[in-house]
């Protein structure tokens, strides 16, 4: 069904220069989607609808290009308990993701092709957010020979990344920036020196101390993005840090991106909403890796955001059940459900006056096709229609027991928290709709 | 609703209890402290409560401690003794807590290797919960005693020099008395390696020196600890030799302290490592009263968490006015048997009312 959007405001940071005139007032515009593309675009009621047209009225809303998750776990295969990939992709949509790239510590990992072509098969199966599977970077994340880069970009990863393994041997990771070289492909590194964090299962500092939890020190993860940085300079590989958690990270990205050195970073919405504070009484969906930092660290990353240092924004999306969440702290795996939050968390940031809208867009989804060379997605006559539909306004609390992913496993719950996308649209089809 | 002098459900760490709980707590096991030197050593307070040991750690003086306090008050008791390995091997800690808790335990008694298993382990059972020492978090019982010595021999807890020494990091009584003497007005100072004192120690509100004889000089009180060899990774110290040599207490650091200082150590001691067979066995060595006193404090802890529901089954319907609470009983008065002298809290005799 073809579809008028009747009365948004376009917020589209891939279209700042100015190609498309119309978007960069702040006038609602009504947009004609017709077989899946983007037909018209024009400011509100200066065009006669289309009679195939389903309208939907979009006053006080806000349309953007669909959002891209770059740092996804969906568990399938393997853990079909916490997540599958359909699930995932349900959970995406709801969160206004239109693409996710998941990550490939799946069981059996996504290190070959075969595993990369189940991964798309079951997407497409899905038949809701687009999938873009990342490749390990070492067969069965061992960290000793490289995976087949060469067969699995052809198979449709765009990526390769080692992520949650870190790749300790500095040789390895050379040659895995070097030869990604030759297939275009972003190597995203975890940064940890896991011998500077032996047995850690939360920051090292006065929380750590106070409950008798062994620390994971922020140097453990300065050092690593120190390594990658002088290594992508080295080869002209590109690296791609995830998941930015200290004070001290952002300082050294800031620094090589200064000296243009090829690197890029994301942090997820938990390292600017929460800080160590949080795992008190031991709570088990505050544990995650790297882990969360202190009030400092909060403030530098945000810092980090602001000044582009820090160019997107994931959602780190860790899906795990109560056996892995309902024990005993050190015992407890890492990680958040994020797909659902992430888009409201990061639109705190916007409230706080912190980014512009445009800027929470950008990050949330054309930063994250650059990284992954992806093609950019643009409100633009012509384009597929991926999008999504934002109220910055709408309040509401949040409840795991309402998320679509399997898992709950969110130290969010609770929180009440103002925005959220109220309709997702992939292909010119509302996959997603929570319009009141 | 009656309002009980003593709410507290569990006794997780001393983190949570305030300078008025601890005083209570230490003044009614003062008052116990009679019973344990009778020909016939038991109460029947507890009797028909039934308090569950599990150990997950290896323990020796704690859990015979607690065994003896549940005892003397005539209560059931059970220790288990599980190896954390079982929990690797299957069964996990909240279904062990859930199988026993179906047994109606009215308090399990908790020792694990994991900072946190405790807390965890108070949000699956209706039972009370008490912290038997979990990981390098904290040893609440420990403090207590501790506190209950360091009063009985000083007279005092407050303005007192405490130092600690030696492996601060993964000690959970040191963590438990940097709380416990702070909220109790003592100065704490703690020393050792460097590689063995944590981030943001003093944040606990203790003060850190690396000078070993900065630390104990004028002390009133001497804290040894254990090196846990177990928890060692082999990076903290190069030898055993060497760290008797340069962080081992012996009489040389005793005569730095103040004259009437006491020496403590919870045990067990690594004869000649951290602490010196002289200093050990001295006369300024309180480490068996240290002992002793644990029976005291850990049958008061069990009185306070069960006792009072023995006070309301047998009607007593005054209105306890005692919030912050004060003691039960007068200093050498007999908890048990006849009743207080304070005639608006006689709530807490129980069983003669």
């Amino acid at each position: 069904m073809n579809l008028y959007l009747k009365g948004a405001r376009i917020v589209d940071p891939s279209n700042l220069t100015g190609e498309a005139p119309v978007l960069k007032t702040n006038v609602p515009c009504d947009i004609y989607i017709c077989n899946g593309e983007i037909a018209s675009i024009a400011p509100q009621g200066k065009e006669s609808i289309p009679a195939d047209a389903k309208v939907i009225d979009l006053a006080g809303k806000i349309v953007t290009p669909g959002l891209i998750d770059m740092h996804t776990h969906l568990r399938e295969p393997g853990e079909e308990y916490k997540e599958t990939i359909a699930t995932g992709c349900l959970a995406a949509v709801s969160g206004g993701f239109t693409a996710i790239a998941c990550m490939p510590n799946t069981k059996p990992v996504n290190d070959n092709k075969s595993i990369t072509e189940y991964i798309l098969q079951k997407a497409q199966e899905a038949g809701l957010a687009t999938v873009y599977p990342i490749g390990a970077i070492s067969k069965g994340l061992q960290g000793e020979t490289l995976a087949e880069f060469g067969d699995m970009r052809s198979a449709g990863i765009v990526a390769v990344t080692d992520d949650g393994r870190p790749v300790m041997n500095g040789e390895l990771m050379r040659r895995a920036l070097e030869y990604a070289r030759n297939f275009d492909l972003p190597v995203i590194s975890h940064c940890e020196d896991l011998t500077l964090c032996s047995g850690g299962v939360m920051n090292e500092g006065a929380v750590s101390t106070q409950l008798g939890l062994p620390g994971i020190p922020a140097v453990a993860e300065e050092v690593m993005i120190f390594r990658e940085i002088k290594l992508a300079a080295l080869t002209g590989g590109s690296v791609h840090i995830a998941h930015v958690s200290a004070r001290g990270s952002v300082d050294l990205i800031r620094q090589a991106k200064a000296s243009g050195i090829n690197v890029t970073a994301e942090t997820a919405p938990h390292y600017f909403s929460l800080t160590e504070e949080a795992v008190t009484g031991y709570d088990t969906n505050a544990k995650m890796n790297p882990p969360l930092r202190t009030a400092e660290d909060v403030a530098a990353i945000i810092e980090g955001l602001k000044d582009g240092t820090i160019d997107a924004i994931a959602s780190d999306h860790a899906p795990h059940s109560i056996l892995e969440k309902d024990v005993e702290f050190n015992m407890a795996s890492n990680g958040i459900v994020g797909l659902e939050t992430a888009l409201p968390l990061t639109l705190k940031l916007v409230h706080a006056g912190h980014l512009s809208l445009s800027e929470a867009v950008a990050k949330l989804s054309i930063n994250p096709a650059r990284i992954l060379r992806l093609e950019i997605p643009s409100i633009q006559i012509g384009q597929k229609a991926d999008l999504a539909i934002i109220d910055p306004d709408r309040k509401f609390i949040v409840d795991v027991q309402k998320f679509q992913s399997i898992s709950k496993n969110s130290p969010f719950h609770g929180w009440e928290l103002k925005g959220k996308a109220v309709m997702t649209i992939i292909n010119g089809r509302i996959v997603f709709d929570d319009l009141d | 609703m009656k309002e009980k002098p003593f709410t507290i459900k569990h006794v997780l760490d001393i983190a949570s209890l305030s300078p008025d709980q601890i005083t209570y707590i230490l003044d009614t096991a003062e008052s116990f402290k009679e019973i344990s030197t009778r020909s016939i050593k038991k109460v029947p307070t507890l009797r028909g409560k039934t308090v569950i040991n599990l150990f997950f750690e290896p323990s020796t003086r704690t859990r015979a401690s607690f065994e003896i306090a549940a005892k003397r008050l005539s209560a059931d008791t059970l220790s288990i003794s599980a190896s954390t390995s079982s929990v690797v091997k299957g069964e996990t800690l909240i279904d062990t807590a859930r199988n026993l808790e179906a047994m109606q335990p009215d308090v399990i008694v908790l020792r694990h290797s994991l900072s946190g298993a405790p807390h965890l382990l108070s949000r699956h059972v209706r039972a009370s919960v008490i912290n038997a020492g979990d990981g390098a978090h904290e040893h609440p019982t420990q403090a207590l005693l501790d506190l209950l010595t360091v009063r009985e021999k000083k007279g005092k807890i407050k303005g007192l020099k405490l130092a600690i020494m030696g492996d601060i990091t993964h000690s959970r009584v040191a963590h438990s008395n940097i709380l416990g003497f702070t909220k109790m007005g003592a100065n704490v100072v703690v020393s050792g390696p460097a590689t063995m004192i944590p981030p943001y120690i003093e944040k606990l509100g203790a003060k850190v020196t690396l000078s070993i004889k900065e630390a104990v000089q004028g002390a009133d009180v001497i804290m040894a600890l254990r090196i846990q060899l177990e928890r060692q990774n082999k990076l903290s110290f190069p030898s055993i030799r060497e760290y008797a040599t340069y962080f081992g207490l012996n009489t040389q650091h005793l005569a730095l302290a103040a004259s009437d200082a006491i020496v403590m150590h919870p045990g067990p001691i690594n004869r000649g490592v951290e602490i010196s067979p002289e200093l050990a066995d001295g006369p300024h060595s309180v480490i068996l009263d240290q002992v002793t006193n644990g029976v005291a404090v850990r049958m008061a802890l069990l009185y306070l968490l069960l006792g009072s529901e023995t006070r309301m089954s047998h009607g007593d319907t005054k209105k306890d006015e005692n919030n912050p609470p004060s003691p039960p009983f007068s200093k050498g008065g007999n908890p048990l048997s006849p009743p207080l002298e304070k005639g608006d809290t006689g709530g807490f005799s129980g069983k003669s009312q």
